[in-house]
């Protein structure tokens, strides 16, 4: 009898270290890439990196300022492509929870949201790239706008789905008609959260590689033309990481670092959001 | 005033529909212009596609059977390896530290990695992990590639566990305590609460869980491009190179010219598009058939 209860405690102990040891040693892949990040890619850091072009092999002092210059484009595209669109249908869904269309659009949502990134860069490469007989910005922000959709509008249907219809009433009760109803009292009231998710998605998407592979596809000098190819911080680091040259590797880990750095600001910036500014109701 | 109040309603409303047809419109003209454009290998390659072990463009045969089963071996492997360490963080934070600072910092560093670029992972594992392997490699007579199945299956399980450990986690904590209590009260030891209450309570979380992770693990492609070494052909052994689905299509189309080899590229991402389909309708089947219960 008591060795059954003590076979339970030592179980129960087992049990305990187990998961113990296995939470522990997940953080160690964690502690071993930001370890070489700082290490490799800090070293690889100063001014030149950020304003110079990269220079022909051989030659020192290269820098990722196109690559830089091209994400940011990529980023403003698919912001703007994909804000107004992410909130009407965010505001549709919460308003009208059961009609049918409401039940289809939020399937879709999903659905886009799981597609591997890599299809999404070969359909739009059929929409936009083909059609138009070029490799462009335009085409790789239509990309990550496609992938940054989905997260804006669950991010806007359950921010306004929390505001109490109180709120609502109260407005209309005052004569002010439903639009300036949502767009001004409702929508502001949500604006948080809406943010927070519009940083998140743009964390998801600063960093994706495969769906710009035959959309922005890479140009190795400055480009801000919606309609020419651009360089992106993640391509960048693709092409450089697999070249078989030691100055590029170089160059790979500083941009590694940049990148890693600017998603983990986002991460960052939208956690403080929500902590410090929300309407409380 | 330049529209009138009614019109401006109208509007409105008008836009707010339309968007949300838009988004529908959007995902049906998707799925419609990866059929068509995949239509003609569908026609050609026949059963050939699922069944065929030889992708050879030069020769216009395209069987697509050992990418699939590069995609099945990479990310059921990586997912098994995965699931310890997703169900020990879950635990972890849902169940045995769930405040503090202990739970703050993994909570945290779990985030920082499900944060992280997969182009970074890739070239993270490109440098460190293939030298690694390589001396395993040699260690054990086999030859040392260094890249290869192995590689892409470790750096998919680094890669999945935040999303598997995350949602996990919530499903804990949303066990009544009341439940845990009663067990507790009859003299159950905790390890034996985790797994004749907890975990049958919160079997749909970790299923949707998992679903969310193995979505991931077949859809990614730099991480596994720069490390499984994109040989289309069947992997011997662990250790061999290998392809997957995403992988070949990030590889070839940019270079295909033939249209049956750009239509067979095609297919290829229509399974892709399917599968991933797929994983989304039974998450979202489990989440809603099960939550209702609880």
């Amino acid at each position: 009898m008591r060795g059954a209860v003590y076979s339970r405690q030592i179980m129960d102990k087992i049990f305990f270290s187990l998961v113990c040891f296995f939470s522990c040693l997940s953080v160690l892949p964690l502690i071993l890439i930001l370890g070489y990040l700082l290490v490799k890619g800090l070293s690889a850091l100063n001014w030149r990196f950020f304003v110079r072009l990269p220079q022909p092999l051989g030659e020192a002092g290269g820098g990722i300022a196109n690559a830089l210059g091209g994400s940011l484009l990529l980023l403003g595209t698919a912001f703007a492509l994909a804000v107004p669109l992410g909130l009407l249908v965010g505001i549709y869904l919460s308003e009208n929870r059961k009609s049918r269309l409401a039940g289809y659009a939020r399937l879709s949502v999903e659905i886009l949201q799981g597609i591997p990134s890599i299809v999404i860069g070969m359909v739009i490469y059929s929409w936009l790239v083909l059609p138009l007989k070029s490799f462009s910005a335009l085409a790789g922000g239509a990309a990550l706008g496609l992938m940054m959709l989905p997260v804006i509008v669950r991010a806007a249907e359950e921010t306004l789905k929390l505001i109490p219809s109180a709120l609502k009433e109260a407005s209309l009760a005052l004569g002010v008609p439903y639009y300036r109803t949502i767009l001004r009292v409702i929508t502001p009231a949500g604006l948080s959260g809406i943010v927070t998710g519009i940083l998140l998605a743009l964390a998801r998407v600063a960093g994706e590689t495969a769906p710009l592979l035959f959309t922005a596809f890479g140009n190795p000098f400055w480009s801000f033309h919606l309609g020419r190819p651009v360089e992106s911080l993640p391509h960048l680091i693709f092409y450089y990481a697999t070249s078989p040259y030691e100055e590029w590797h170089r160059l790979a880990w500083g941009a590694s670092f940049v990148l890693v750095a600017g998603v983990l600001f986002l991460n960052v910036s939208a956690k403080l959001l929500t902590r410090r500014w929300r309407v409380q109701f | 005033m330049l529209w009138s109040l009614q019109s401006r309603e109208n509007i409105f409303q008008r836009a707010l529909y339309g968007s949300a047809f838009l988004v529908v419109a959007i995902l049906i003209l998707f799925f419609l212009t990866l059929l068509f454009k995949s239509f003609s290998a569908v026609w050609s390659n026949g059963w050939g596609f699922f069944t065929g072990v030889v992708w050879d463009p030069l020769a216009g045969v395209y069987g697509a059977f050992p990418l699939l089963l590069g995609t099945l071996l990479t990310s059921a492997l990586s997912l098994l390896l995965s699931l310890p360490f997703a169900l020990s963080i879950a635990l972890f934070l849902g169940e045995f530290f769930r405040k503090g600072l202990f739970s703050a910092a993994l909570r945290s560093s779990i985030e920082l990695l499900a944060g992280i670029p997969s182009v970074v992972y890739g070239f993270w594992a490109l440098f460190i992990l293939v030298p690694l392997i390589r001396r395993l490699e040699i260690l054990l007579g086999v030859v040392p590639l260094g890249v290869g199945v192995l590689a892409a299956v470790l750096v998919l399980a680094i890669m999945i566990i935040p999303y598997a450990a995350a949602l996990s986690a919530e499903v804990i904590k949303l066990v009544p305590q009341d439940i845990r209590e009663a067990a507790y009260s009859l003299g159950a030891t905790r390890y034996e609460v985790i797994r004749r209450v907890i975990m049958p309570y919160a079997r749909s979380g970790f299923f949707a869980g998992i679903l969310l992770a193995l979505g991931r693990a077949l859809g990614e492609t730099m991480a596994v491009t720069m490390v499984i070494g994109n040989a289309t052909k069947m992997p011997s052994s662990l250790f061999d190179t290998g392809n997957t689905m995403a992988s070949l299509i990030a590889n070839e189309l940019a270079e295909a010219t033939d249209p049956l080899y750009v239509a067979s590229l095609t297919q290829v991402g229509l399974l892709l598009f399917g599968v991933s389909a797929l994983i989304s309708l039974a998450g979202k089947y489990i989440v809603r058939k099960y939550s209702v219960e609880i």
